[in-house]
C-alpha cells in the first residue's frame, strides 16, 4: 500500500539507503570532475569501476582483507588512468573515443577474469557499519547519517576535500587553468601534461574505489557488468553539478534517493510495474537536468588535446 | 658582482642576450632563416617587420615555446638551453604575448599567482598576491582590481594584467610582443613610462610594434625582419619613420589615405535611447542616440571600457538591450537574432577577433565563409560547395594579401596580423549595407593598415554606412566624417571632422562636457 511508505521506519530506511547508494556515484563523479576541470573527458569511468570492483572483491575473497582489496582496486584504477593519460595526453587521441575503448576493455577484462578466477557468484562480508557512540543513537538521524560503513563516510569527506583542493590550493589553480586555457598555463611554466596525468590518474583511483564500494561495501558480491551504467551516470552528474563538488553531491543524492524510493516501493509491493520503477531515477534526473540547465559553462578546453605550436 | 649589477628585484641583470643563427621551419614556411639578434641590459631593442615576417616566432623561441631547428642562445656570453617557458622564466626572461595568455574565468590575482610558488606552501596566498599586485600597480601607475575576473575587463585592462604578470615575476629581460596594439594613446604613454623606468633600472627590453612613431620614441636600436630573414639592425637615432617604413616594406608607403568627398545619404543605422547592461552588472550603455548615414564613416572615440564593446554587441544582437531601439534601414531590429541581423547585410568586425570573429581550429577557407556558409553559392540544400569555397578563399587570400601556406592551413597557425586579415576580408567582401568595425587595423602592418583603410573608404564610396570604433585617434581622424565621443556609456558630443582636434576629443573622452570644452579651447 502507498500509505506504507509514509511510516517513520520506512522513510528513515529510504533516506539511509539513499545515502549509502550515493557512495559510488560520489567517488566516480568527483574523480571525473578533476579530470574535466583539467580539460580531459574520461568516458572510461565505467570500465575502471568494473575492474576496480572485481579486483577489490577477488583480493578480499582470497586474502580475507577488505583493505587489501580496496588498495588493489585503487591501484588497478590508477593504472587504467595512467593508460588513459598516455593515450590522450601523449598520443593526443580523441578523448571520447578512447574513453569508450577503456570502458569496453574494463567490461571485457573484468568478465574474463571473473570467469577464469571465480566462475560462480560468491559473496564476501563487506565493510561493516561503524557505530559512533552518541551520534548513532539519535533517533532517525543516527540511522540515516551515522550508521554507515567507512566508504560512505569517505565519500562524504571527499566532497569538501575536492572543493578545497580545487579552490584553495595552488594545485587546484593549476588544474583549473589547464582546463580553461592550457596555452596560458603553459606560458607560465605550468606543465599541462603533468597536471593532466595527475588528474586522470586521480580520477582512475577514485573510480577504482567507486567500484570497490559496490563489491565490498554495498552489495558484497561481484557479477558481470555489475555497475550497469553507473559510471556513465557519474559522468552525467559532473555536468549536472556544474563541475562543482557540491553540485555533484546534490545530483548524486537526488539520483540515489529516488533509486532508494523505487527499491522500497518494490519491497513494499506497491503496485507499479517494476520497469517503470527502475526507470524513475533516470527520468527524474533528466527532468531536473532540463529544468535547472546549469548556467555554469564547461571548462573551455574540455576534451581538447593540448599541443604546443611546435 | 657589485651591487649595481643587480636589478631592483634583487635579480642579476642580463648584461647581454644573443641569439645566433636561429632557424625555424613550419610546414610550408621558413619562419626564421639564420637570424641573429641581441639585446643588452638598459636598452629597448625594437623588432619590426610585416605581418608574418617571423617576429613572434623568434621571440617564442627565446621564451622556450618553440624549439629552433638550428642556432643557439647565449646569456652574458654563455650558451644556455631554453626548452620550455620554465627555463626562460628561471633565466629571467619574461614575455608579454601578442594574444593574451589569460584564463578568462579566473581573477586577476589568480592569473598572476598561477605557476608561482605560494608563500603558504600548498595553499594559495591570493590575498598576499593581491596586495603585491596593488603595490606594483601603484609603483608603475597602472590601475587594476586584483579581484576582478578577466572576462569582465576591457582589452586594455587585460593588457595591464599581462604587464603586471611579467613585472610580478621580476623578469630581467622582457619581450613585449605588440603590447601597444590594444592600448589607447594615454595607456601607451603610461606603458612607455614603465618601460623607461625598467630600462633605467637595468632591464633589457624587446619591443615589437607596427606603429613606427612608437618605435622612434621608445627604442634605442631597431632591427627589421622580412620573410624570416634579418635585414639589419640600426641605431634608432640614425633613422626616421619614413626610412623605417621603406626599409621594412621594401617600397615607399604613404601614411594618410585620401578620403575624398562623398555625399551622405539617409540614415541606415539609427540608435534611439539604447541602453544595456555590462558584464559587471553596471549599466553599459545609458541612452545612446546615434545615426549613421549611407556613405558616412562615423567614428566612435573613447577610452577603452566606456561602452564600446556593449555598443557593438547591442547593434549586432549579441547583447540584450534594456531599453531603446536599434533601427536598420528603417526596420526595428531590437531583440533580433544575430543571424537575422547578419542576413540584413550588417557586417561586424569584432574587437577581439581571435575570440569573437573566428574559429581557431578551422582552416582559413572555412573561416572565410563562416558568415555565409549556409547560403548560395557556398552551400546548396545543406551540402557545402567545396569548389566554390576554395575559389572564394583563394580570391580573398590574394586580395587581402593574407600570408598563409595554403587555404587549408588552420587559422591558429597564421601570424597575428594575418589572422586579423581573415576576418576583415570576410566582413568587407560580402558587400554589406552597414559595417561595424571595432579597431579594424589593430595588429596590422603598415601596408595592410593602408589597405584596410582604403577598403573602408571604398565601401563608404559605395554608400555603406560605417561605424568605426577605435581608440586610435589618428585612425578616427584619418577616416571619420563625424566623430561621436563616448564616455561612461553616453555620447558626450558628436563633432564633425572639420571641427575635431585631438585636444578637443581628448577632453570629451575624459568626460568633460562640450560647453566646458568650448571654454577651455578658447583659453588655449
Ligand atoms: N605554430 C605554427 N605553425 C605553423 N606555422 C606557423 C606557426 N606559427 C607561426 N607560423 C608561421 O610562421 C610565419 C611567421 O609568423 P609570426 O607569427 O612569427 O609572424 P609575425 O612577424 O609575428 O607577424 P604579425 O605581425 O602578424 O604578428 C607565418 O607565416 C606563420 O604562418
Ligand atoms: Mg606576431
Amino acid at each position: 500500500m502507498i500509505s506504507d511508505l509514509f511510516t517513520v521506519t520506512v522513510l528513515v530506511g529510504i533516506l539511509a539507503s539513499g545515502i549509502r547508494l550515493s557512495t559510488p556515484y560520489l567517488y566516480a563523479a568527483i574523480g571525473e570532475a578533476f579530470g574535466q576541470k583539467s580539460g580531459v573527458l574520461n568516458l572510461g569511468v565505467e570500465g575502471q569501476m568494473l575492474l576496480g570492483a572485481f579486483a577489490a572483491f577477488y583480493v578480499a575473497l582470497t586474502t580475507g582483507s577488505l583493505w587489501l582489496g580496496l588498495l588493489t582496486a585503487m591501484i588497478v584504477g590508477a593504472l587504467m588512468g595512467l593508460a588513459m593519460a598516455y593515450v590522450t595526453v601523449n598520443l593526443h587521441a580523441e578523448q571520447g573515443i578512447s574513453g569508450i575503448g577503456f570502458y569496453l576493455f574494463g567490461l571485457g577484462m573484468s568478465d574474463l577474469l571473473f570467469q577464469k578466477l571465480m566462475g560462480t557468484v560468491e559473496t564476501v562480508k563487506g565493510f561493516p557499519e561503524i557505530y559512533i557512540p552518541g551520534l548513532s543513537d539519535i533517533p532517525g538521524i543516527g540511522k540515516i547519517f551515522f550508521s554507515q560503513n567507512i566508504l560512505v563516510y569517505g565519500a562524504y569527506l571527499l566532497v569538501p576535500i575536492a572543493w578545497f583542493v580545487l579552490n584553495k590550493t595552488t594545485l587546484g589553480l593549476k588544474i583549473r587553468s589547464v582546463g580553461e586555457n592550457p596555452d596560458a598555463a603553459d606560458s607560465l611554466g605550468v606543465s599541462v601534461s603533468r597536471i593532466r596525468y595527475f588528474t586522470i590518474i586521480l580520477g582512475g583511483t577514485l573510480s577504482g574505489i567507486a567500484g570497490a564500494s559496490l563489491s565490498i561495501a554495498l552489495l558484497n558480491v561481484f557479477q558481470q557488468n555489475m555497475t550497469s551504467g553507473l559510471g556513465f551516470i557519474a559522468v552525467a552528474l559532473v555536468y549536472f553539478g556544474g563541475w562543482r563538488p557540491i553540485g555533484i553531491l546534490g545530483g548524486a543524492l537526488l539520483f540515489s534517493f529516488i533509486n532508494s524510493l523505487q527499491l522500497w516501493m518494490q519491497v513494499l509491493s506497491i503496485p507499479i510495474p517494476s520497469d517503470i520503477a527502475v526507470m524513475m531515477p533516470y527520468v527524474v534526473t533528466i527532468l531536473v537536468l532540463v529544468a535547472t540547465v546549469s548556467k555554469v559553462r564547461a571548462p573551455s578546453a574540455l576534451s581538447k588535446p593540448f599541443e604546443r605550436g611546435d | 658582482m657589485t651591487e649595481t649589477d643587480k636589478l631592483p628585484s634583487g635579480r642579476d641583470r642580463i648584461e647581454s642576450l644573443e641569439m645566433r643563427g636561429i632557424t625555424k621551419r613550419f610546414p610550408g614556411v621558413l619562419a626564421s632563416d639564420h637570424v641573429n639578434f641581441d639585446v643588452k641590459s638598459g636598452e629597448v631593442h625594437a623588432l619590426l617587420g610585416e605581418n608574418g615576417a617571423g617576429k613572434s616566432t623568434l621571440m617564442k623561441i627565446l621564451y622556450g615555446l618553440y624549439h629552433p631547428d638550428e642556432g643557439e642562445i647565449l646569456i652574458n656570453g654563455k650558451p644556455v638551453r631554453i626548452s620550455s617557458p620554465n627555463d626562460s622564466i628561471n633565466l629571467g626572461i619574461g614575455m608579454i604575448h601578442q594574444h593574451f595568455m589569460l584564463v578568462q574565468t579566473m581573477t586577476v590575482a589568480e592569473n598572476v599567482a598561477l605557476g608561482l610558488p605560494s608563500s603558504r606552501g600548498l595553499l594559495t596566498d591570493l590575498d598576499r598576491v593581491s596586495k603585491r599586485i596593488i603595490e606594483l600597480a601603484n609603483l608603475y601607475g597602472l590601475k587594476i582590481d586584483p579581484s576582478a575576473y578577466i572576462w569582465q575587463l576591457s582589452v586594455g585592462q587585460q593588457q595591464r594584467v599581462e604587464i603586471i604578470k611579467a613585472l610580478y615575476r621580476g623578469a630581467a629581460l622582457l619581450i613585449l610582443d605588440e603590447p601597444t596594439a590594444v592600448l589607447t594613446p594615454q595607456e601607451v604613454d603610461e606603458l612607455f613610462v614603465i618601460m623607461n623606468q625598467m630600462v633605467k633600472d637595468g632591464h633589457g627590453l624587446v619591443f615589437i610594434s607596427h606603429k613606427l612613431h612608437e618605435v622612434v620614441e621608445i627604442s634605442h636600436r631597431v632591427s627589421v625582419l622580412r620573410d624570416g630573414r634579418m635585414i639589419g639592425t640600426r641605431l634608432t637615432s640614425d633613422t626616421t619613420k619614413q626610412d623605417l617604413a621603406n626599409w621594412m616594406v621594401g617600397r615607399e608607403v604613404g601614411f594618410t589615405p585620401d578620403r575624398g568627398q562623398v555625399e551622405c545619404g539617409g540614415p541606415r543605422l539609427q540608435l534611439k535611447d539604447v541602453a544595456c547592461g555590462s558584464d559587471r552588472g553596471t549599466p553599459g550603455l545609458r541612452g545612446i542616440n546615434i545615426d549613421v548615414c549611407s556613405g558616412e564613416i562615423l567614428g566612435i572615440a573613447g577610452v577603452s571600457g566606456n561602452g564600446q564593446r556593449e555598443l557593438a554587441e547591442t547593434i549586432t544582437g549579441l547583447r540584450k538591450t534594456t531599453g531603446g531601439h536599434v533601427i536598420l534601414e528603417g526596420n526595428d531590429i531590437t531583440g533580433f537574432d544575430p543571424s537575422d541581423i547578419t542576413d540584413r547585410m550588417l557586417s561586424y568586425i569584432p574587437e577581439e577577433r581571435m575570440r569573437d570573429g573566428m574559429i581557431k581550429d578551422f582552416t582559413v577557407a572555412e573561416n572565410m565563409i563562416l558568415r555565409e556558409h549556409e547560403k548560395m553559392p557556398y552551400s546548396r540544400y545543406g551540402f557545402l560547395n567545396l569548389r566554390e569555397i576554395s575559389r572564394h578563399a583563394d580570391e580573398l587570400i590574394k586580395k587581402f594579401h593574407v600570408k598563409t601556406p595554403s587555404r587549408e592551413t588552420h587559422a591558429k597557425n597564421l601570424s597575428g596580423g594575418n589572422i586579423q586579415k581573415i576576418v576583415l576580408a570576410r566582413e568587407i567582401f560580402r558587400t554589406p549595407r552597414v559595417i561595424i568595425a571595432a579597431q579594424p587595423t589593430r595588429g596590422l602592418d603598415i601596408g595592410a593598415t593602408e589597405y584596410v583603410r582604403e577598403q573602408l573608404l571604398e565601401q563608404r564610396k559605395q554608400g555603406v554606412a560605417i561605424m568605426l570604433i577605435s581608440e586610435d585617434l589618428d585612425e578616427i581622424l584619418a577616416l571619420s566624417d563625424r566623430i561621436a565621443v563616448i564616455y561612461e556609456g553616453q555620447v558626450m558630443d558628436i563633432v564633425p571632422r572639420a571641427e575635431a582636434t585631438p585636444a578637443k576629443l581628448g577632453l570629451l573622452m575624459a568626460g568633460v562636457h562640450p560647453e566646458e570644452t568650448k571654454q577651455t579651447s578658447e583659453v588655449f
